[in-house]
């Protein structure tokens, strides 16, 4: 490993381990009580106590921002291509997609649980914010391509599908991983954000649920373990959106070039 | 009678001719006025102007990527087509071999059967052992090279160039325009060309034609030794310099003895 390297990983680590000891030295010389502020050491006893609660929650918080993730690229997608395709159902459509984007989800939330089952609701939600900027990103996207490789095309006789194909669809690939690395965070936000405003208990509750919950019984701890795992499963998210991009453009897009000085 | 056969007889009919080509945006700008023009087989073809006077125009009218608002454009027989742009304009995400192959793989031959073809281009625009490296990582100089080599897959029988070498520097075009002469002896190929550059059009050109700004119009033609070796010692001859002299004064006449825009 270069100088470099190790300064990358190294500092953010450290700086992260200094943190956790501090605030565990803060809670341990001054006696805050648990209730008030748990010391990371008990956040971690609580998690691996509580797993069995705390485990099956991030499953069903997981699995709900995934179908709502899935839900969101294919629409997003799809309705992106049928606006290329034809300008005029853009213009139709865009009007309520934007007062879908600018309408906080939190207020929509309370009227889809009228209408929808609660987890049904949650799902929904998350599709909503996830949605537009996977949509917007790509319709964007197949919009970019450079000009000269369409009058390229063109001179070649190339079929409309070859032409969506091979010049359109790549073109748009990176605007499209970037609408997906935003709506994948977003997509749990939503899950989220549904989950507090349902406040549904039972087998289909969400890590949300356990904050919401833990908060009334006064068990502090139990809010820091699902809080934590929500934090966890958003880095993961993001990481994993990341990675797809690298894997996906590193060879081609500027994005995901170190230049070389 | 759209299209007249060649009669075999030397001199005989042009291989492109335009009659009275009007080019009118609908901004209401005039881009081409009344353009009369005759390419012959076998010829090294310049439109030489400032910018602004419609020689892409004119390129782009005889590639049928753009329609004249007036007379007509006839082909003796339609023949193939190559078209380089003044950018390589490359398809980023695919390497070199693919972005050579485009042209075939847009009339249905397979990667296998197009090998041969792509590779055969490559070598002979002198990047053979390039396929697999992708256009960032190859220099401005290579990705032209690349767009040449695209272009020439198809064997076309006339190659329509838009201001290539513009935006390389002086030493980079001098050898691709040397290089270009090699090709052009080797294929064949009429060749049409764009730029504004006068030392540039005398020393390819068999044929300049002199274009004037606002509207585009045909100013002067003048010709050039075809059977002059075009070389080093051309470039520091009598011929050469008594030849940018007379393209020059015909294009200061044509810009209305202006200094340049």
């Amino acid at each position: 490993m270069t100088r470099e390297t190790v300064e990358d990983y190294l500092f953010p680590t450290l700086m992260l381990v200094i943190a956790i000891l501090a605030w565990e030295a803060y809670v341990r010389i001054n006696h805050v009580p648990s209730f008030l502020l748990p010391a990371p050491s008990v956040v971690i006893v609580t998690l691996i106590r509580d797993w069995s609660t705390l485990g099956a929650s991030l499953l069903v918080t997981v699995t709900t921002t995934f179908e709502a993730l899935l839900a969101a690229i294919l629409g997003g997608v799809a309705l992106a291509l049928m606006f290329h395709l034809w300008r005029p159902l853009e213009r139709a459509f865009f009007p309520f997609a934007v007062v879908m984007q600018v309408t906080p989800v939190i207020s929509i939330a309370p009227l889809l649980l009228v209408y929808l089952s609660s987890s049904a609701a949650v799902l929904v939600c998350a599709f909503l914010v996830a949605f537009f900027p996977i949509l917007s990103n790509t319709a964007l996207g197949l919009a970019s391509a450079d000009h000269n490789l369409i009058d390229l095309f063109e001179l070649y006789g190339a079929s409309p599908w070859k032409q969506l194909w091979l010049l359109r669809l790549p073109s748009a690939l990176p605007y499209f991983l970037g609408g997906l690395r935003i709506g994948g965070g977003l997509a749990l936000v939503g899950a989220i954000v549904a989950e507090i405003a349902a406040g549904s208990a039972g087998s289909g509750s969400g890590l949300a649920y356990r904050i919401v919950e833990s908060g009334f019984r006064l068990e502090i701890p139990r809010m820091f373990a699902a809080l934590f795992l929500i934090s966890i499963t958003g880095i993961l998210i993001f990481l994993f959106f990341t990675g797809l991009s690298w894997l996906l453009l590193h060879r081609w897009h500027d994005s995901m070039r170190a230049r070389e000085r | 009678m759209m299209n007249m056969r060649a009669d075999g007889v030397a001199g005989g009919a042009p291989l492109i001719r335009l009659r009275g080509v009007n080019k009118a945006f609908k901004s209401g700008t005039v881009a081409l006025q009344d353009v009369d023009l005759d390419i012959r087989d076998g010829e090294f073809f310049t439109l030489l102007g400032p910018s602004g006077c419609g020689k892409s125009t004119v390129l782009r009218i005889v590639a049928s990527l753009t329609a004249c608002t007036g007379g007509k454009v006839l082909w003796r027989d339609q023949p193939s087509l190559g078209f380089v742009f003044q950018e390589p304009t490359l398809a980023p995400w695919s390497d070199v071999f693919d972005n050579v192959w485009l042209p075939l793989r847009l009339k249905g031959v397979s990667r296998a059967k197009a090998d041969q073809n792509v590779r055969g281009a490559l070598a002979s625009v002198g990047l053979g052992g390039f396929e697999r490296a992708y256009p960032r990582e190859l220099s401005g100089g290579m990705k032209m090279r690349v767009s040449i080599a695209r272009a020439l897959v198809l064997k076309p029988a006339v190659l329509l160039m838009d201001e290539p070498f513009a935006a390389l520097d002086e030493i980079t075009r001098a050898k691709l325009n040397d290089d270009l002469l090699t090709l052009r002896a080797a294929i064949g190929a009429t060749i049409v060309f764009v730029t504004h550059s006068v030392f540039e059009s005398v020393f390819l050109s068999t044929r300049i034609c002199v274009m004037a700004p606002r509207p585009g119009r045909v100013w002067a033609e003048i010709e050039i030794d075809p059977l002059a070796v075009r070389d080093e010692d051309f470039r520091l001859s009598p011929y050469y310099a008594e030849r940018v002299r007379e393209v020059s004064a015909a294009l200061h006449a044509a810009m209305g003895g202006a200094t340049c825009a």
